[in-house]
């Protein structure tokens, strides 16, 4: 087992572009070659020691299950960090920029602040824990495309922004507080549980999967038809608390739509 | 004194191109236009034109000669670690096509005003595609208009008289009495007093209402809350979508009121969708009520020379696309940008206080016409040329249709014949410096 440690090293300016930050990448290296992985700052490509410290405790690993990163400092304008690592588990000691963890397949990520917008885009496996909120898209597809994440774990303690969980296909995303709007729009399969409230557009053009709202929505998306109520429901393997509206749709997308709302009763 | 007819005017995406123009020393007579036409003609004759390059030294702009503003312009895009240029949308097509060549050179980013604008839109094409026609079609074919979140009367003057509402065409011969007209809006604008239909939905709710309209067409009921939702009834709706569903052919105009509310790309790609069903019924078209003369010209240009409409970043040598991250008012108000080059647009007075505030630290270069808050904290200023008055060059319609305009009078300057020359000038300058 390998840990190595990134230590930021001043405030970053323009923001760094650092997918070379993951286990695939880090494992096998001693710490003069991590430090000389390039990263990207504007059209630049500079080394990883520019702007970290890098210590590395034991041994160079064998594999990326064995690599374990950890990283210090304010670290929101770094971003793509752990995309599509497969193995291995890297922890933020602070807020992390976009597009960490994106295409990812495998390992775990632990942010303790904030992650930025796209986290977890297009995710395929593993597990991504954000203690504190995220941005916008997280979880979601990429432009152009309709299918977000496909397997894996995203779990918010927070708040999320807009369009989580867009084209959901896959996989599970649990969020401690509210989400903004178009949550699930686009999901084909898979299950979002929000504990708090959401604004609008709640499975928007939404054609299977599950939506679980824990409070409620303010302007509710008008293609769902409600099929009945439930108390206590079981969502997959998932156990709810309490009264629940059942919804499906949505027919505005088309009239075999086959998503699932639960909306908790108020 | 000199006459000429047919010229373009420069102002919104309606390009007409029946002005009549006479100027005689420092007066102007303009026929055709509407009043936001004729108050961009006169600017010609303005004494308040910027008629020199300007450079910053220290608090103040002090005029400078034509080579040394070029070369800090170029020295400013070549010192920058992560440059962003942005190209606005009352310029040429072949400036714009300069910019994006420079962007790609420099690896910077470059956006236009689209990304403030109907760039929602843009994406909501992208992601519903889109049933399109040109302005003629719908003069010649449609029966029925629909202006959604727009307000033509007053932001696209003529729009109405030319193309859409009076014109006599195949199935309406006696013009505006032939043609049905339904405008959707949250205000009681003066299109909405002078359509027949007026729904007055709560602002935000664009997409909840085209939600219910695709639910009706797909033969379900919209959920109740959608009333309360849009303050529209559900029978409200039906009666619109019986219009709709009836008419020969019916053409759909956005604007802003669906591009900058609430929902955004959200609310176009519900728009695109609705047009792309009502064509299981009858003929229907959609198009947006461009703001600027040449704003479709930077989607039209970027996306065929680089395969995105705007917000382009280049950092890695190829382009990429991601409105939230590498658009200008993202990149500004994350200060992840360290110089800026505007071209005919006042960011400054258009983009969120942030943008601004950023824009007055870092090293600014600009081509404009006249006096305005970004020349004010520009180091450099760069005199412009008025396009379709005195250059040619080509706009995009509202409708992407390409319109080439010649111009009835040359450029001021002895140093420049247009924006697009002035930028070829800098170009050539940033890629010496960068050998
Ligand atoms: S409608 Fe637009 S293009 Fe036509 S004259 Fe008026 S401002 Fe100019």
């Amino acid at each position: 087992m390998a840990e190595i440690i990134l230590k930021i090293r001043e405030k970053i300016g323009i923001m760094v572009e650092a997918e070379a930050i993951s286990p695939e990448s880090f494992a096998g290296k001693g710490k003069e070659e991590i430090e000389a992985l390039l990263v990207w700052q504007g059209p630049e490509k500079l080394p990883l020691s520019r702007f970290f410290d890098v210590e590395l405790s034991g041994s160079p690993s064998a594999s990326a299950e064995e690599t374990r990163i950890i990283m210090q400092g304010d670290l929101s304008r770094v971003k793509r960090i752990g995309e599509g690592m497969k193995a291995g588990s890297i922890e933020i000691d602070g807020p992390a920029g976009m597009h960490l963890g994106a295409e990812m397949a495998g390992g775990s990520i632990v942010v303790k602040g904030n992650a930025g917008s796209w986290s977890g885009r297009e995710m395929k496996g593993g597990l991504l824990h954000i203690k504190g909120n995220c941005g916008d898209h997280v979880g979601s597809a990429y432009r152009g495309s309709w299918r977000g994440m496909t397997g894996g774990q995203i779990i918010v303690e927070g708040n999320a922004r807009s369009q989580l969980g867009g084209g959901l296909a896959g996989g599970q995303i649990t969020v401690g507080g509210d989400v903004e709007n178009f949550c699930g729009i686009r999901q084909s399969a898979g299950l979002i549980l929000v504990q708090g409230s959401a604004v609008r557009g709640v499975g928007a053009e939404m054609n299977g999967g599950t939506i679980v709202v824990g409070k409620d929505i303010l302007q509710p998306s008008p293609g769902f038809e409600e099929t009945g109520r439930e108390e206590d429901p079981t969502v997959g393997e998932v156990k709810l608390e309490g009264r629940f509206v059942k919804l499906s749709g949505d027919y505005a997308l088309s009239k075999n739509a086959k998503g699932t709302i639960y909306c908790r009763e108020v | 004194m000199m006459s000429a007819k047919n010229i373009v005017c420069p102002v919104c995406g309606a390009s007409c191109d029946d002005i009549a123009v006479e100027l005689s020393g420092d007066r102007i007579t303009v026929k055709n236009a509407c009043k936001m036409g004729n108050a961009k003609f006169q600017e010609i004759v303005s004494s308040h034109r910027i008629r020199e390059p300007l450079i910053r030294e220290g608090s103040a702009l002090l005029p400078a000669s034509w080579d040394e503003a070029v070369e800090r312009t170029a020295r400013i895009l070549a010192q920058a670690k992560r440059p962003l240029i942005f190209v606005g949308s009352e310029t040429s097509s072949e400036a714009m096509e300069v910019g994006l060549h420079l962007a790609e050179f420099l690896g910077a980013a470059i956006d236009s005003n689209s990304t403030v604008c109907h760039g929602p839109t843009a994406m909501g094409i992208q992601e519903a595609g889109r049933v399109g026609g040109t302005a003629g079609q719908a003069k010649s074919r449609s029966d029925l208009v629909v202006y959604w979140g727009a307000n033509p009367l007053e932001s696209m003057p003529r729009h109405m008289s030319r193309y859409a509402v009076y014109p006599r065409g195949h199935w309406t011969r006696r013009g505006r009495f032939d043609r049905t007209v339904i405008t959707v809006d949250p205000r009681r604008s003066i299109t909405a007093e002078n359509s027949d239909l007026h729904i007055q939905l709560k602002p935000n709710t664009d997409y909840e209402l085209m939600a219910a309209l695709l639910t009706l067409l797909h033969g379900k009921r919209p959920h109740p809350s959608v009333e309360a939702t849009t303050g529209v009834s559900i029978a409200q709706m039906e009666e619109m979508l019986e219009l709709m569903k009836g008419c020969n052919f019916g053409a759909i105009y956005v604007g802003l009121g669906i591009a900058s509310s609430y929902g955004k790309h959200r609310n176009a790609e519900a728009a695109f969708n609705l047009v792309k069903e009502l064509n299981g019924f009858t003929k229907f078209i959609i198009g947006a009520l461009r703001g600027h003369c040449n704003v479709a010209g930077f989607n039209q240009i970027a996306s065929y020379l680089y395969g995105f409409p705007f917000g382009l970043d280049f950092a890695r040598g190829y382009p990429r696309y991601n409105p939230g991250e590498y658009t200008a008012v993202d990149l500004l108000r994350d200060r992840d940008v360290d110089a800026a080059f505007i071209v005919s647009a006042d960011l400054v007075s258009h983009f969120p206080a942030a943008c601004a505030e950023y824009l007055a630290e870092i090293p600014v270069s600009c081509i404009d016409i006249a006096p305005c808050p970004t020349t004010m904290l520009s180091d450099v200023v760069l005199p412009g040329v008025i396009d379709a008055m005195e250059c040619d060059g080509t706009f995009y319609r509202l409708d992407d249709v390409p319109i080439y305009f010649q111009p009835f009078t040359k450029s001021p300057f002895s140093y420049t014949e247009s924006n697009e020359d002035t930028m070829k000038q800098i170009y050539k300058r940033v890629k010496a410096l960068k050998k």
